[in-house]
C-alpha cells in the first residue's frame, strides 16, 4: 500500500489545566486514521460535543500536536518537517472551518483574502494570473466574482462566506480538505447545496475530504466511510451504508435513534428511547460509554474494550462484538 | 375556557422593526388558530420572521420591534388590549415561552430552586409554605432530581438547564407553550431526551404548543400541523402528513426536498438556489418568485393570499393546484 497522505497512529491529546497542569482533560485517546491520496475518499468523523472530533481535525491540519502517538504527512512525522515540506503540507491540506464569521480578517476585502494564498503559495506568478484563478474558483462555488470580491466580509451572508471558504480551498488545489462542521451555521436549503459542492470537489477534482460533523444524516449522505468518536475514542467505523444500516456499538445505535427523522413512520412516540442509566463518570480504564450504556456489563467498568474487526474495514470497540478478531496493533486499513 | 374554543387565535398579525422610512415588516399578516392541546410547528429559514412571531405572541419583541396590527386572542381575549401589568400576569399563567437558548436565560448567581419558586410565588401559584414541594414536583416532572434545586446554573449541563427552563415555563400551568428552537444548541441524543420530556409535560397539562424551528425532522417528530414562513409571511399551513408528503407551495416543496434522510443515499443533494430576499427590499408580488421554478408573470404583480386548498390546509400560491 502507498504511503498515506495523512496518517495518525495511536494519537492522544491531553489538555492541561490548572496550576502545574495537574488537572488534565483527555480530548483524544489512541486514535488511528489514515487519509489516502488515491483513491480519494470522503471520510466523516462524527460525534457529539466533547467527542474529540475537532481536536482530531486540528491534528490532521498540523495546527495541534499530539501528546501521544504520531501524525505523519507523506510518511514524515509532522513535528520534524522541513520548511519546504511544511509549505507543501499547507498547500496539500486545506481547512474549511466551522464559523465563517471568524475566518476572515474584517479589514481586508474578500478579493485580498483570496489573493494572498494565490501568491504566497506560489500558485500564480502574476497578479493577473492569480485574479483569473480566483474568479474561476469563486464561480465554481456558485458566486459571482464581480459581486463578491470587492466587498468586505461583513457585507456577505453566512452562506456566502462559507462558500468563499470552499472557493479558497479549491483555489489552492489541495489533495485533502479538512472541513470542521462546514455547514452547521447555514439553513437546510443551503446546507444541501454546499454539501453537494463539497462532493462535487471530490468527484471532479479527486480531492479527499475529511468531514467533521455532529450530523450523522449528512455524514451518511456524502461519506464513503464513517468514524464515530465518543469520549475521545473511536467506538465504531466502517462504510457509511453498513455503519448506519447495521450499527453495532450501543452508542451508534443511540445516536441513530435520536436523529429526528422526517419519515412519519419513524416517529419517536412509537419508538421510546431506551432508558439510560444515570451513571457515574466512566472509571479510568473502563469503557468510556459504560455510564450511559443500556447494555453495560460488570466487565465494562474494569477493562477497556478492544477495537474488534467485524469485516473488511469495519471495526467496533465493544465487548458485545465478541473477541473473535482482535486487531494487530497496526492495521493496514487505517483505523485502529 | 369553554370547550371547543381555540387556545390561541392569531389574526392578521403584523410586527415591524424600526420606525418611519427605515421600518421593515418582519411578520406580515400572519393568521392561524391553535386548538387546545394541539402541537403546531412553524418552520422557516433564518430571517423568515418565525422567532419574531414567537416573541410577539407574548408581546416580548425587544425594541425597535413592535406589533402594529392584527389580533392575538388567548382563550378568546385579545391580549393586545391588555395593559402592561395584565400582560405580565398573563405570561406564565396563560402563555409561556421557552426562549431560544433558554439555557442561558437562567440567572447565573441564583440557585435553581429560588428561580422556579419566583415563577410560582409571583403568580400566587403556590403558597410560600408549599412552594418547596411544588419546586420538587416540577423538577421531577421534567426528569430532574429534586436536589437540583440547590445547584447553580453553571453546575448543570446544557440539557439539564433546558429542562429547568421547561419547568419554569410549565410552573403556572399555561394553556399555551411557545417554544422557540428549544434544543438548537444541544447534542442530538440530549435533544431527543429534552423533546420527549417537553412533549410529555405538554400532554400532561393538555396545553397547546407552538414549536418554532428550522429542523423539519424535529417538526415531523412532534407536530400535528406545520406552518411554513417565508420572508415574514405564512405561505402554507396544513396537517403534518400532507405537508411532508405533498406540500403545495413551491417553497415548502423545495424546503422538504432539501432535507437529507437516513433511509437511502441520494445521488445528489438538492438545495434551493438563491437566497431569501432582505425584508427591506422585498420584490413586488410573491416574495419567493425570484427563486421559484414555477413562477408566472402574475407572481411578479400580485401577492398571493393564503387560501384554503383543503380542510385545514391553506396555501399562498397562485399556482397551487386547486383541489
Amino acid at each position: 500500500m502507498n504511503i498515506p497522505l495523512l496518517e495518525i497512529v495511536g494519537a492522544g491529546k491531553r489538555f492541561k489545566r490548572g496550576i502545574l497542569g495537574r488537572d488534565a482533560t483527555t480530548a483524544l485517546d489512541d486514535v488511528s486514521l489514515s487519509v489516502p491520496e488515491a483513491p480519494p475518499q470522503i471520510i466523516a468523523i462524527a460525534g457529539e460535543s466533547g467527542s474529540g472530533k475537532t481536536t482530531l481535525a486540528r491534528l490532521l491540519l498540523g495546527i495541534e500536536r499530539p501528546t501521544m502517538g504520531v501524525v505523519r504527512y507523506r510518511g514524515q512525522d509532522m513535528r520534524a518537517l522541513s520548511r519546504e515540506t511544511r509549505r507543501r503540507l499547507r498547500r496539500d491540506v486545506q481547512p474549511i472551518f466551522q464559523d465563517p464569521f471568524e475566518a476572515y480578517n474584517p479589514f481586508y476585502r474578500v478579493g485580498h483574502v483570496m489573493m494572498m494564498p494565490a501568491l504566497r503559495l506560489g500558485l500564480a506568478r502574476t497578479r493577473v494570473d492569480a485574479a483569473a484563478m480566483i474568479a474561476g474558483a469563486v464561480e465554481q462555488v456558485g458566486l459571482r466574482p464581480g459581486e463578491i470580491l470587492g466587498r468586505y466580509p461583513h457585507e456577505l451572508s453566512g452562506g456566502q462566506r462559507q462558500r468563499l471558504m470552499m472557493a479558497r480551498a479549491l483555489l489552492v488545489r489541495p489533495r485533502v480538505i479538512v472541513a470542521d462542521e462546514p455547514v452547521s451555521m447555514v439553513d437546510a436549503s443551503l446546507r444541501a447545496t454546499m454539501l453537494e459542492g463539497l462532493r462535487e470537489l471530490h468527484r471532479s477534482h479527486g480531492i479527499s475530504i475529511v468531514y467533521v460533523t455532529h450530523d450523522l444524516t449528512t455524514a451518511f449522505q456524502i461519506a464513503d466511510k464513517i468514524v464515530i468518536l465518543f469520549g475521545g475514542r473511536v467506538v465504531e467505523t466502517g462504510g457509511a451504508e453498513a455503519t448506519i444500516s447495521t450499527p453495532r456499538h450501543p452508542y451508534t445505535r443511540l445516536l441513530i435513534d435520536s436523529i429526528p427523522r422526517v419519515e412519519l413512520d419513524r416517529r419517536w412516540a412509537d419508538t421510546p428511547l431506551a432508558q439510560q442509566p444515570r451513571g457515574e463518570p466512566p472509571a479510568p480504564g473502563g469503557c468510556n460509554f459504560a455510564a450511559r450504556c443500556t447494555a453495560v456489563m460488570p466487565r465494562c467498568g474494569r477493562e477497556p474494550p478492544p477495537l474488534v474487526a467485524l469485516a473488511e474495514g469495519r471495526f467496533v470497540r465493544c465487548f458485545l462484538a465478541g473477541d473473535a478478531a482482535r486487531l494487530p496493533a497496526r492495521e493496514s486499513c487505517g483505523v485502529r | 375556557m369553554t370547550a371547543g374554543e381555540p387556545a390561541l387565535e392569531v389574526e392578521s398579525l403584523r410586527v415591524v422593526y424600526g420606525r418611519r422610512d427605515g421600518a421593515v415588516t418582519a411578520v406580515d399578516g400572519v393568521t392561524f388558530t391553535l386548538e387546545a392541546g394541539e402541537r403546531l410547528a412553524i418552520v422557516g429559514e433564518s430571517g423568515s420572521g418565525k422567532s419574531t412571531l414567537a416573541l410577539a405572541l407574548l408581546r416580548l419583541n425587544p425594541p425597535p420591534g413592535r406589533i402594529t396590527g392584527g389580533a392575538i386572542r388567548l382563550g378568546g381575549e385579545d391580549i393586545l388590549a391588555l395593559d402592561d401589568e395584565a400582560m405580565r400576569r398573563a405570561r406564565l399563567a396563560r402563555i409561556a415561552l421557552i426562549p431560544q437558548g433558554a439555557m442561558n436565560s437562567l440567572n447565573p448567581v441564583l440557585r435553581i430552586g429560588p428561580q422556579i419558586a419566583d415563577a410560582l410565588l409571583d403568580h400566587d401559584e403556590a403558597a410560600p409554605a408549599t412552594v418547596e414541594a411544588r419546586v420538587a414536583e416540577l423538577l421531577r416532572s421534567v426528569g430532574l432530581a429534586p436536589d437540583i434545586a440547590r445547584r447553580f446554573p453553571h453546575e448543570l449541563s446544557g440539557g439539564m438547564k433546558q429542562r429547568v427552563a421547561i419547568a419554569i415555563a410549565i410552573s403556572n400551568r399555561p394553556r399555551v407553550i411557545v417554544a422557540d428552537e428549544p434544543t438548537s444548541a444541544l447534542d442530538v441524543v440530549v435533544q431527543r431526551q429534552v423533546i420527549d420530556t417537553l412533549m410529555a409535560v405538554q400532554r400532561g397539562l393538555r396545553a397547546a404548543i407552538l414549536l418554532v424551528g428550522h429542523d423539519i425532522g424535529l417538526v415531523a417528530q412532534v407536530a400535528d400541523r406545520v406552518g411554513v414562513m417565508y420572508a415574514g409571511r405564512l405561505v402554507e399551513l396544513g396537517p403534518v402528513a400532507t405537508m411532508l408528503a405533498s406540500p403545495s407551495h413551491p417553497y415548502s416543496r423545495a424546503l422538504i426536498a432539501s432535507i437529507p434522510t437516513l433511509s437511502r443515499r441520494l445521488e445528489r443533494l438538492v438545495g434551493i438556489p438563491g437566497t431569501q430576499p432582505a425584508l427591506a427590499s422585498l420584490p413586488p408580488g410573491c416574495a419567493f418568485r425570484p427563486r421559484c421554478p414555477a413562477a408566472t408573470p402574475r407572481c411578479a404583480e400580485e401577492r398571493p393570499d393564503l387560501l384554503a386548498r383543503a380542510a385545514r390546509h391553506v396555501v399562498a400560491c397562485h399556482n397551487a393546484e386547486k383541489p
